[in-house]
């Protein structure tokens, strides 16, 4: 059986060409494949195609006293000077003054796709079984009919949507066996598992690696098969939960954060 | 100055048109405000994956919050029991399968009722879409729950929407700081009103033609 595990995040991301695409998580601290998103920014391939269902960034700018935890996460905005294309549902929030921040990256030519939560995600799994394209009810009337084929159905409207096969997939996981079988973490599973089954090299960042068998099959999201190259993350490092749960802590100290994040 | 409702009242209002046994997925905004006035046996659902999950956690129990639960607008909510977590296929099929009521803020909703709540039109570089499209197209019924007019005073209920749009004809019901209005094929119907407003003060405030409820009434402040 071939060995799956890496030593090092920089190894698994080590031949991603210029112009791969890459489909990730991102739902703040949770979802992020940290460790994989500092390797990719290390390892510096260019003209990338980022597809996530968020993309906000951190208010360092807005809320000084962020900067002292600036080093310690990874977050997606790292890789904005290295994108050509971003697909995405989400891109920034009202509050952090929206848009703002790709600015001078569209500036230099980056192309922004906007769909929803539910496309994006069906796109992918659209991918992963091979359609060549669906009909979507979503966004008649909105923005997402631009340059898309329409068709009346049963007397009703949809939308002509294209699959995505991204080339690789940075996976949050919890916990993989070394055969590659993933189980996930609370909202880490968000479309983690149609990215991994759409991408063709899927890499899983995860909390810990054990033996095979010690995943019971029926807990299993990810089977082995979808899943090729698994690191884990340092205990207390980069993308840890102690890590994750320190960050907390400090960020709910800060009062413009409270606001934010709590009730 | 005549009272107008504060943003818990709006989101206790629209939180009562919900029951024992509905599924729920709650905007960012004052929809969020809703999970403190809903009844008992009613199921949160957040498009990133998670079901029946319980109350959301305030800046005093910070000690609860963990990064693996929070919900699609980034806040942390407890886990409770008969919640279940899936991906996001799922989410999408929950969505769409007429089984959930939604409740979402709004910039405008319009006398067919459009809904424009993902970008103010000031930003091109992008805006938040999220699940609103998905939502308002698969939920059995869309409440809006949201001030009657902006800051500067003018109406956010409108003839037709300036801002772009979530989805055409979707809403069902609008609730804000003062009024009640049904979305109908007939027109916008104005249910009640804030205590101590009239109708007609209402309908200064809205741009389309109010049809008045024959049984007008005060909206219940209990």
């Amino acid at each position: 059986m071939k060995n799956k595990v890496f030593d090092s995040f920089d190894e698994a991301v080590a031949d991603i060409p210029d112009g791969a695409s890459i489909a990730t998580g991102c739902w703040g601290l949770a979802s992020l494949s940290q460790n994989l998103i500092a390797a990719l920014k290390r390892e510096g391939a260019r003209d990338l195609t980022l597809i996530v269902h968020n993309i906000i960034p951190i208010p360092f700018n807005l809320i000084p006293a962020l900067s002292s935890i600036e080093d310690q996460i990874a977050d997606l905005t790292l890789l904005l000077p290295q994108l050509k294309k971003l697909i995405t549902a989400v891109v920034g929030l009202q509050i952090l003054g929206a848009g703002a921040f790709l600015k001078p990256y569209v500036e230099q030519g980056l192309e922004v796709e906007l769909t929803s939560h539910g496309v994006l995600a069906a796109r992918l799994f659209a991918g992963a079984a091979g359609f060549g394209a669906f009909y979507s009810p979503i966004g008649l009337g909105t923005i997402l009919e631009k340059g898309k084929e329409k068709r009346v159905i049963d007397g009703k409207e949809y939308l002509l949507e294209m699959p995505i096969k991204p080339d690789y997939a940075f996976i949050r996981g919890n916990k993989a066996d070394k055969l590659g079988n993933l189980v996930y973490k609370g909202v880490y599973r968000e479309d983690h598992p149609a990215m991994a089954m759409t991408a063709k090299v899927t890499i899983a960042e995860v909390d810990e690696i054990v033996e095979a068998g010690e995943i019971d099959p029926e807990e299993v999201v990810t089977p082995s098969v979808f899943v090729d190259r698994i690191v884990k993350v340092p205990a207390g490092g980069l993308g840890s939960p102690e890590r994750g749960k320190t960050l907390l802590s400090k960020l709910s100290e800060m009062e413009a954060v409270r606001a934010l994040l709590f009730r | 100055m005549k009272e107008r409702l504060e943003r818990d009242v709006i989101a206790m209002r629209a939180a009562k048109e919900l029951k024992d046994g509905d599924y729920v997925n709650l905007g960012i905004g004052i929809p969020n405000l809703c999970a403190l006035y809903i009844p008992d046996g009613v199921l949160f659902h957040t498009e990133n994956g998670a079901l029946g999950y319980g109350p959301l956690i305030t800046g005093d129990e910070l000690e609860k919050a963990d990064s693996h639960y929070i919900d699609a607008g980034g806040r942390f909510w407890t886990p409770a029991p008969g919640m279940s977590l899936f991906d996001m296929v799922t989410s999408f099929a929950m969505i769409m399968s007429g089984r959930l009521i939604t409740i979402l803020g709004a910039l405008q909703v319009s006398e067919k009722g459009d809904l424009a709540n993902w970008n103010t039109g000031d930003d091109p570089l992008g805006g938040t879409i999220g699940g609103s499209m998905d939502l308002t197209a698969g939920a059995k019924r869309v409440i809006v729950a949201m001030e009657h007019t902006t800051k500067g005073g003018r109406p956010k209920i409108v003839r037709e929407c300036t801002a772009p749009l979530t989805a055409k004809e979707c809403v069902d019901l609008i609730v804000t700081d003062l009024a009640v209005i049904e979305v109908t094929p007939a027109g916008l119907v104005l249910k009640e009103v804030a205590p101590g407003w009239t109708a007609e003060e209402v309908q200064a405030l809205t741009e389309p033609k109010l049809i008045i409820a024959p049984d007008l009434k005060e909206i219940d402040l209990v």
